[in-house]
């Protein structure tokens, strides 16, 4: 996507805890802002029509699918990505991501960091009573290879269950 | 995607003041930013409502109404506590609907707004009445086996795809509209408008005319309402058919009912004859068929989707059951692919 100099806008987006500053198209979604202005590669781009959750990301703490809302409309706010969930890159992994990793939650692997960040999200909004719950709290994310079953077991054990 | 301008408004009294003719506002962007990828909306101009003060969730003691910010977004409303308790069949209708992640970015008035999924109207190859006003409709002998059988035109037969609006039906809701010409109210089933000759007119709204509240009065009709919904999955899909309905039972008959259909018009449908089939008669398994047949009333199934009807005729039945207790409605148990 090109546009005249004079069409670009000035974005400040909190990513991840950092302050980032952008020159966009206001037609560069959130999605893409991310992945091709500041190089956050987990977020990724599945359907681009916001039914497979692979993009998903946190927003003030709530996970939104970033492919369908442009970045313009975020100044100030506070983007999670999954680069982000666990604070020092070369530390431990978030608890999600260890429960992923212990349960085989994933084969190819494209659709995991929109899982993560999902099932993050999932916990704090206390929608992991039972796998049935899980699972419909989690329908907004698709697996193509279809590892459900183990998803499910990460996000239970994820929950201390 | 046609290059656009992006504003937000700095007088959050008059945002249609920046509203030109080819602009358009935006708020979460889910229905309007997937449609500006597939070329069907092309604004010149985005308006960012998204920031304007219309987040609220109000209940008015006085008028026992709940009033809804336009800018709600459909998550927080599903988990208010007074429309758990006082309108189940609103926050079940919201929690049926789209995903997680699409439900903490969809507001209350874009859900509204939003345009059919008919698979002709987003491609730009195909003839389509509602899209390019004249063009024809490639449904009518097309794939149509998810299309409407209620409130059809030989122009369109596209579905309306809101899950919250058929509750708001039910719930006799009243939508707050403002801009250039002043106020207004209007009842919600008044909002949508069925496709007669100009599909491409969807609802009463103007050019610069922007929803900023819904009312929903807090009735005995309200608090015994449910939100059936009959998908092709068990989640994260359009209705094939819904059913929105309500009762208020007193000394063992309906008082009142008020029965709401998705997935299956091209409106959020009120099932005036099913209601009629009711009230003063005692709640039972007969009288909910009675009101599933009757919900029928007027339908015009095309080649491929004559199974609405009789979808149609379950799902009215089998919401109803829900409503009254045990013993009430024998035979009205929860089935498989109910949401939860």
């Amino acid at each position: 996507m090109t546009a005249d100099e004079d069409e670009l806008v000035v974005v400040e987006l909190h990513v991840n805890g950092e302050a980032r500053l952008l020159r966009i198209d206001p037609r560069v979604t959130l999605l893409d802002a991310l992945r091709a202005h500041l190089d956050l590669t987990g977020p990724k781009k599945g359907c681009d029509l916001g039914q497979c959750g692979a993009c998903t990301v946190l927003v003030d703490g709530r996970r939104i699918t970033s492919c369908l809302t442009f970045a313009v409309m975020y100044e100030g706010r506070e983007v999670t990505t999954v680069e982000g969930l666990g604070g020092d890159p070369e530390g431990d992994l978030h608890p999600v991501q260890q429960a992923f990793v212990d349960h085989d939650a994933f084969q190819c692997g494209f659709c995991t960091p929109g899982q993560i960040v999902s099932a993050v999200a999932l916990l704090a909004e206390e929608h992991a009573g039972d796998d049935d719950e899980i699972r419909e709290w989690m329908s907004g994310n698709l697996c193509r290879c279809a590892a459900y079953p183990n998803i499910v077991a990460a996000i239970a054990a994820a929950a201390g269950r | 995607m046609r290059s656009f301008a992006y504003t937000r408004p700095a007088e959050p009294e008059r945002p249609w003041a920046e509203l030109d003719p080819d602009a358009m506002y935006i708020a979460g962007g889910t229905n309007l930013v997937d449609l500006m990828k597939c070329g069907v909306a092309a604004p010149a101009r985005l308006v960012d409502i998204g920031r304007l003060p219309l987040a609220d969730i109000a209940v008015d003691a006085a008028a026992d109404t709940l009033r809804i910010g336009a800018l709600v977004p459909n998550s927080d409303l599903a988990a208010h506590p007074v429309v758990r308790e006082r309108l189940p069949v609103l926050s079940r209708a919201l929690l049926a609907g789209a995903s997680p992640q699409l439900r903490n970015l969809a507001t209350l008035g874009g859900n509204l707004m939003q345009r059919t999924r008919c698979g002709y109207f987003r491609d730009l190859a195909m003839p389509c009445n509602k899209r390019v006003p004249g063009s024809g409709c490639a449904a009518l002998d097309g794939e149509h086996r998810g299309h409407a059988v209620l409130g059809t035109s030989s122009r369109c037969i596209a579905t309306h795809p809101s899950d919250l609006a058929v509750a708001l039906v039910a719930l006799a809701a009243r939508v707050f509209i403002d801009g250039p010409n002043g106020p207004r109210v209007e009842p919600i089933e008044a909002f949508h408008l069925p496709p007669g000759d100009t599909p491409e007119r969807e609802t009463t709204l103007g050019h610069g005319e922007l929803i900023t509240a819904v009312e929903v009065p807090l009735t005995a009709l309200g608090a015994n309402s449910h939100y059936l919904k009959v998908r092709e999955r068990a989640s994260f899909a359009f209705a094939m058919c819904s059913a929105a309905v309500a009762l208020e039972l007193r000394e063992g008959t309906v008082r009142a009912a008020r029965i709401a259909l998705g997935g299956v018009a091209t409106t959020p449908w009120r099932a005036y004859a099913a209601e009629a089939a009711l009230v003063g008669l005692p709640p039972s398994t007969a009288a909910f068929a009675r009101a599933g047949d009757a919900a029928t009333d007027g339908a015009v199934p095309g080649r491929d989707n004559g199974h609405k009807v009789e979808l149609i005729r379950r799902v009215v039945a089998r919401a109803l059951g829900t409503l009254v207790g045990p013993g009430g409605a024998e035979g009205f148990g929860t089935a498989a692919g109910e949401q939860r």
